[in-house]
């Protein structure tokens, strides 16, 4: 689009950092602002300037894959987050947890089915984003 | 096994069926026929334990707070009916492996056709209302997909989704149905109603239950004047027609009136309303079939006029009915899938399937000419085959009745001498009739063994039944009318019972049948003059059908000009007033507030908001207003920041950022700005906008201080850490306490971008076609 070397550079090396960041917002959210919502439209804002700078057709091919799979990739975590429920022998979405265990960085993880369902919703929002974007991004004349 | 799992197979094998074909290619319907076959025999070895009158219950809990179990009830009515079922549809699965031979979409056929079979046996076995309405749905959506299956053919699909429309309409009639039976008798189990002593007739929502559940029947059974849609759903292949006819779907609405009639049959409304549009159905459905030539066309109104028959006898409701009618579905199940099957044969083998044009194939066709003989000797009702016995049971019932005995009898006379000409026209003219090789389109030879296989056996069947009566068909049977009865009704078939009226009756109607038989070309050659298409049900169903349409054509170009501002006046006036009213309704003016209560920071973020507001109203460029926006937008932002809710603020700077982004890219694509609002519309659109933005200020200061339920919030903080183990309390709520409300929404946004997707693609690339 715009042709600038100093959003180009910008764009290519943020978007490693903006996607990690949008994990970390993803991760916290349990416990502190964030999660899977906010987390996916981070990602998104991402890959916005990669098609501000370098141009839709390197921000498709950083991405690989699909706008539309991501979204329903997303759809089918989340809804298969709730299944483990019922396999668990309790109600659709009844939150199932592992036991605690401690990782170097991270502190204490607790890991649990609304995480699972997080990551969907994190995926579904990145998806619509991107897929809105891109739509937008390659109106032509 | 179980019921459920019987069900869940053949819903696996639908899911599975396109690989399949695949697979094993043109072998596919051969391999799919095992299910069914399977259940068939499941649902044999259970006629000892249900003849000796126990019933075979499951049940699985489904939405318990509601009471609504996903339960199975196998009693005799059930059994004969899911026998029907899977022992007919394993031999429809094998004819539509021949039938549809080198058709691209054959595995989704297939697919389609289990998933009917699967809905099918779920309706016959339910044991709850909502269950049983579940599976009567389904059966309504596969029908339309396998009705419009040759989607090419605009006609097909309008005669598809006719049916979809009429039993669809029936459908919402008779959840409306169960759900006051449900009400009315405190149970939304089959069973529980069948086997306690409720009798709906004493109850103050009788009238309403009788009329919707009728509506619901009548419309599936296709009886008078509901009628149009059987004939027209011809536009299916003919695996379908056959399955459809004989076993399936038009049975459906039958099976109900059969299932409930322990229940509801004890007034004189329930025997009026099903006597006199049985009565209707059976002459409508005959006279027209004396008049049409289509092969298919005919035997689907002579289903009609069977149909009628059996809705009658319903009505009529002595034991000797029910017996009769029992008898008669049998044997019309048998004949009437074998003719179809016949017709289809000849159909695809010779390439029409005008009687006028179509006759004697018994040498190029012999196996179908034999299948197609034996059936239709059973429908016209020639001893020994099991149709005479179905015709004499009739006869009887119309004998023995206390009132209108005549009349019921006289109808069903005329009725079976048109039947069994239309049978003899059917079934006998196009194999035995004159030879007329020249004048079909195709050279004909013999169908494939898929196709002859089935209809030769369920001809057979029907002669094994005539046979004996006695030892073969009773068992099956008078379970069935024990459950229909709803007490044990003891008796044993015999084929000969002297001689007696009902056989002077049927001597009758041979005879006459016969005449009509020898007269049918003299028959055509009036009929090809008559125009008989102006005065129908169908067309007064597209005077109906066409209105509707204009109507919402109307409103929606009322509704939706196009113009955003129009848009925009609608969604405001009609949120303003509905909050307006809702708020005059409680009473007290909001408590005062006290304006120096706010920070310094408080106000400062009013006024940044309110000067983003007053530029985007001044401004003449686009791209400052678009900034502006977003200037609101981080100043809302500023207030969840304010009064403690990082979470929203977060998601709302995202947001903004991304809105004015995604706008940047599409404004430089505008046209320049022209202001073109007079001043006296830039009047009105203010006054309008401040008294919307009033009523809405006036409900958040009255929401301070309104407690209509108990405020959950503060549960919900403390759940949060005990119950889910999470600090965020705004997240748990997303991902944990309302996942399901999340799971929605993420649902909706997936929707909403195929839309964003489909909407600016078509534009594009309808662009890029006028270049």
């Amino acid at each position: 689009m715009m042709n600038s070397i100093i959003l180009n550079t910008t764009a290519r090396l943020l978007l490693p950092w903006l996607l990690l960041l949008s994990l970390v917002i993803l991760y916290r959210g349990h416990n502190l602002p964030g999660g899977g919502f906010i987390g996916g439209l981070a990602a998104a804002s991402g890959f916005i300037l990669y098609v501000l700078g370098p141009g839709i057709d390197k921000a498709r091919q950083v991405l690989k894959i699909h706008p539309e799979t991501l979204i329903g990739l997303g759809l089918l975590i989340s809804m298969g987050s709730g299944l483990l429920g019922i396999i668990a022998g309790k109600s659709y979405m009844a939150g199932l947890w592992m036991t605690g265990f401690t990782l170097p960085l991270l502190g204490k993880v607790h890991l649990g089915t609304p995480l699972l369902f997080d990551i969907g919703v994190y995926l579904a929002v990145a998806g619509f984003t991107l897929l809105t974007l891109f739509a937008l991004a390659e109106i032509k004349e | 096994m179980n019921t459920l799992t019987c069900i869940l197979f053949i819903l696996l094998l639908a899911g599975i069926a396109p690989q399949l074909q695949k697979l094993f290619g043109n072998k596919t319907g051969w391999v799919l026929a095992i299910g069914p076959i399977l259940c068939f025999a499941w649902f044999l070895k259970l006629l000892p334990t249900i003849s000796s009158g126990t019933a075979i219950e499951q049940s699985i809990d489904w939405f318990p707070q509601l009471g609504v179990a996903l339960s199975f009830y196998v009693d005799g009515l059930s059994l004969l009916m899911a026998l029907l079922i899977s022992g007919i549809g394993s031999f429809i699965l094998i004819y539509a492996n021949g039938y549809l031979q080198g058709h691209p979409l054959q595995g989704k056929f297939y697919s389609y056709l289990m998933l009917f079979t699967a809905s099918m046996l779920g309706i016959v076995t339910a044991d709850n209302l909502i269950a049983l309405f579940v599976f009567w749905e389904l059966t309504s959506i596969s029908s339309y997909l396998l009705i419009g299956f040759y989607h090419e053919s605009g006609e097909s699909r309008r005669k598809a989704l006719q049916a979809l429309l009429v039993t669809g309409f029936g459908g919402v009639a008779l959840m409306a149905g169960f759900i006051l039976l449900g009400l009315a008798s405190e149970s939304w189990s089959i069973s529980e109603l069948l086997n306690s002593d409720f009798s709906a007739s004493n109850h103050t929502l009788y009238p309403a239950i009788l009329t919707l559940i009728l509506l619901g029947a009548f419309t599936k059974s296709a009886q008078w004047p509901f009628h149009f849609w059987l004939p027209n759903a011809m536009a299916a292949p003919a695996p379908v027609s056959a399955f459809l006819h004989s076993a399936t779907m038009v049975k459906a609405g039958v099976f109900l009136l059969a299932r409930l009639n322990p229940v509801l049959s004890d007034t004189l409304a329930w025997t009026l309303a099903l006597t006199s549009f049985g009565l209707v159905t059976m002459l409508v459905g005959s006279i027209n079939g004396l008049l049409q030539t289509d092969l298919k066309k005919i035997l689907a109104y002579t289903t009609l006029s069977v149909l009628g028959i059996l809705v009658m006898l319903l009505g009529l409701g002595t034991d000797l009915a029910l017996k009769s009618c029992m008898v008669f579905l049998v044997g019309h199940a048998l004949y009437k899938a074998t003719l179809f099957m016949c017709a289809g044969s000849v159909d695809h083998e010779t390439g029409v399937r005008d009687v006028t044009i179509v006759s004697g194939l018994r040498f190029a066709m012999p196996f179908t000419a034999l299948a197609a003989g034996l059936a239709a000797f059973s429908k016209a009702g020639f001893p020994p085959f099991f149709g005479f016995l179905g015709k004499e049971y009739v006869y009887k019932t119309g004998m023995y009745l206390e009132d209108y005995s005549h009349i019921i009898l006289g109808i069903a006379i005329v009725t079976n001498i048109l039947l069994m000409a239309l049978a003899l026209k059917a079934g006998i003219h196009p194999f035995w009739g004159k030879e007329n090789a020249k004048a079909l389109p195709k050279n004909p030879h013999e169908a494939p063994l898929s196709m002859y296989i089935g209809p030769i056996i369920l001809a057979l069947t029907g002669l094994l039944f005539g046979l004996f009566p006695g030892s073969i068909v009773t068992p099956l049977i008078s379970p069935a009318v024990h459950a229909v009865a709803g007490h044990p009704v003891e008796f044993t078939l015999a084929i000969w019972h002297g001689f007696n009226l009902p056989l002077l009756f049927s001597a009758l109607t041979l005879i006459g049948g016969l005449v009509l038989y020898a007269l049918r070309h003299r028959i055509w050659k009036i009929t090809s003059t008559l125009s008989l298409n102006k005065w129908t049900f169908d067309n007064l169903y597209m005077g109906l059908f066409n209105g509707f349409v204009s109507v919402s054509k109307w409103q929606t170009q009322i509704l939706q000009s196009g113009s955003l501002r129009r848009y925009l006046l609608i969604i405001f006036s009609t949120s303003g007033f509905l909050l307006a009213y809702k708020l005059s309704l409680f009473d007290g003016l909001p408590r005062q507030l006290d304006l120096f209560e706010a920070r310094l920071l408080d106000w400062a973020t009013v006024l940044f908001i309110l000067g983003g507001i007053c530029m985007i109203v001044k401004t003449h460029s686009r791209m400052t207003a678009l900034l502006s926006l977003g200037l609101v937008g981080f100043g809302i932002a500023m207030v969840f920041i304010l009064y403690g809710a990082p979470d929203l603020a977060i998601t709302q700077i995202l947001v903004e950022t991304l809105i004015v982004v995604l706008f940047m890219l599409v404004i430089y694509r505008l046209p320049a700005f022209r202001d073109l609002s007079s001043n006296k519309t830039k009047f009105f659109d203010g006054i309008f906008a401040g008294t919307v933005g009033a009523i809405i200020t006036l409900l958040v200061i009255k929401a301070q201080n309104l407690e209509i339920a108990p405020t959950v919030s503060g549960q919900f903080g403390e759940w949060s850490y005990t119950l889910a183990k999470g600090k965020n309390v705004v997240n748990v709520i997303l991902v944990d306490f309302r996942a399901l409300d999340t799971l929605g929404e993420i649902t909706v946004l997936a929707i909403a971008g195929v839309g964003v997707f489909t909407l600016i693609r078509g534009q594009f690339t309808k662009k890029r076609k006028t270049k």
